[in-house]
């Protein structure tokens, strides 16, 4: 299954001299940056480096001191269309014990579709079709809180298919998942963004990312680099941005 | 215009929005009167049993649908909260009638205070950046305090009325309080059904909700103002003490057996009406307080409830092990 993706050249995220703190230190600043349809971005760093503020100052869910954040074009805090981005996390806020099926999960794409609505069968049509592309038709019923770590992210990335989005938007998205469910994960985004979706990852595991992704963005409060994989590789940003030497091969950090 | 005109105004308004409610209890009582003459249940044969039992039926409803939203998001003690400022209201009703000579319901001024309280809950979260379970601990430290204060103020006249809201009463849910819950109960069920998409949502992954354009904190507030009116109705017959078990107990018996989100919520409901019907009759009978004896029976199901969820585990119906790991063959995006 392929999501219809809405049409647009213009970036999908525009960052211009974006500063935000919670207390009058930033977290994160002057971040400037742009992200175009269809590219795989990793966004990298130390712990309390300001990645995941600087996903919510992406997605609109907090409004910069300084500078402005634009998604498809309008300023992200006033971005209403939000059908057209997928969000995978860590895991889901809700208790552990919740009893919700794979499928209900992934219907939960379809919600800014029908509103306060029911899903019509062509709803139920996209579900089932965004469950079979995670390859999970065979776990449709099963619960969620009994999946694996990288069943339930695969879950979750098929809300975000249900939901036709054009962007997908991960937050170390593979954080205590089994090492084969990994692999099978990052292939997936892989095949997705082929599909032209665009991928942005939150990220703490520099191996999957230079293996994986096209463009690396490396932070600590400040962009210590911005540029093709193989460059970043290359450079030294990972050890200015980290404060140490660190193993790209190694996995964590 | 005059304190007494304000009152008989308000008074016409709401029996003309409450006519459609009473009609119904009127209707419920010619069922009830059928039922008792058909099963010669000397239960059935009273009027304010017949309240009794159509107010307990409604928040075996009302309460596990608005307590399947909460107990997910880790918010049950929420209930306890907001019973202790229906309290508070119930003592301001209750002050206000015996100092201005009102004739307000008290049950009115519970509602009124207990959303009020419900905001605030919220609000101080908000504002503070404070855990919900310490906003919680505020506003019902403050609504207690509030009520015990009025109570003090005014003890001969109050104290007396005040029992019955602490401990639930069967046999003081006049038509005017069966009125107001059903009113309640329309409001529940009609802004849930309207909303559950929403609440759902905003109920599994908040943030991810947030990002797909659903304003989370109106969400948030609408959740812990349905809290306030499931409260204040299931006060009559539970008692501010008890009466947040209605919220979480049957909810947490239905997420050990149940399969899926809808499933649990039909299964909260079937689980409170046995504990309510079940508790009212044993309470009748055994002439003991309804409240008690229904939060007893909610338990009993919850503990069987339990044993048959570690039963299902146990004969491998449904576990982690038996769903197996997912290989990057399986996709089928590539």
């Amino acid at each position: 299954m392929t999501p219809e993706h809405h049409s647009g050249t213009g970036p999908v995220i525009a960052l211009d001299g974006v500063t935000f703190g919670y207390t009058t230190t930033p977290v994160v600043e002057d971040i400037t940056l742009r992200i175009d349809p269809g590219e795989y971005v990793a966004v990298v760093g130390p712990n309390g480096s300001g990645k995941s503020t600087l996903m919510r100052l992406m997605l609109g869910l907090l409004d910069p001191d300084a500078g402005e954040a634009r998604l498809f074009g309008e300023p992200a805090t006033e971005f209403d269309d939000g059908d057209r981005i997928g969000y995978v996390a860590q895991h889901a806020s809700a208790s552990k014990e919740m009893p919700i099926t794979v499928r209900e999960v992934v219907k939960m794409g379809r919600f800014p579709h029908v509103g306060f609505g029911r899903l019509s069968q062509a709803d139920w049509g996209v579900v089932d079709d965004a469950i079979e592309t995670v390859g999970m038709t065979g776990f449709a019923d099963r619960r969620v809180t009994q999946l694996s770590g990288g069943q339930r992210q695969r879950a979750f990335i098929a809300r975000a298919l249900a939901g036709e989005a054009d962007l997908l938007v991960l937050d170390e998205p593979t954080v205590g998942v089994d090492v084969e469910s990994v692999a099978a994960f990052y292939d997936l985004l892989g095949a997705l963004n082929e599909d032209g979706i665009t991928v942005l990852l939150i990220e703490h595991d520099l191996g999957a990312v230079t293996e994986h992704a096209d463009r690396v963005v490396c932070l600590n409060r400040e962009v210590y680099f911005d540029g093709a994989t193989d460059a970043f590789v290359e450079s030294d940003a990972l050890g200015r941005a980290f404060g140490t030497a660190a193993n790209l091969l190694g996995g964590e950090q | 215009m005059t304190a007494a005109g304000v009152v008989l105004l308000q008074s016409g308004v709401l029996d003309l929005l409450f006519a459609p409610f009473y009609w119904v209890l009127g209707l419920w009582s010619v069922f009830m009167d059928w039922l008792a003459a058909v099963t010669g249940l000397e239960l059935l044969q009273y009027g304010f049993m017949h309240r009794a039992i159509l107010v307990g039926i409604c928040i075996g409803v009302m309460a596990p649908l608005i307590g399947t939203f909460l107990v997910h998001r880790q918010l049950a003690l929420i209930g306890d909260a907001l019973a202790h400022t229906g309290f508070a209201g119930v003592a301001v009703g209750l002050f206000a009638n015996a100092v201005f000579d009102l004739g307000v319901s008290p049950y009115l001024t519970a509602v009124v205070v207990a959303m009020i309280a419900a905001l605030c809950i919220e609000l101080i979260s908000e504002v503070t950046d404070a855990y919900n379970d310490v906003s919680m601990a505020i506003v019902l430290s403050t609504g207690f305090a509030l009520g015990t204060t009025l109570i003090s103020i005014n003890a001969g006249g109050l104290a007396v009325g005040v029992n019955q809201f602490l401990f639930g009463n069967l046999s003081t849910v006049s038509a005017e309080n069966a009125a107001i819950l059903l009113a309640l109960f329309a409001v529940i069920v009609g802004v849930v059904a309207l909303t559950r998409n929403q609440l759902l949502y905003v109920t599994f992954d908040e943030t991810a909700a947030a990002v797909s354009g659903i304003p989370v904190r109106w969400y948030n507030r609408v959740m812990v103002m349905l809290t306030a009116m499931v409260v204040v109705g299931a006060m009559q017959i539970m008692g501010v003490i008890l009466v947040a078990a209605m919220l979480v107990v049957p909810v947490a018996g239905a997420t050990q057996v149940s399969r899926s989100f809808t499933e649990s919520l039909w299964v909260s409901v079937l689980l409170a009406e046995l504990a309510v019907l079940l508790g009212i009759g044993v309470a009748y009978y055994g002439e003991a307080t309804a409240g008690g004896v229904i939060v007893l029976v909610a338990v009993g199901i919850y503990i069987v409830a339990v044993a048959l969820g570690k039963l299902k585990q146990r004969l491998g119906d449904e576990t982690t092990a038996s769903v197996g790991a997912i290989t990057a063959d399986d996709t089928e995006a590539d």
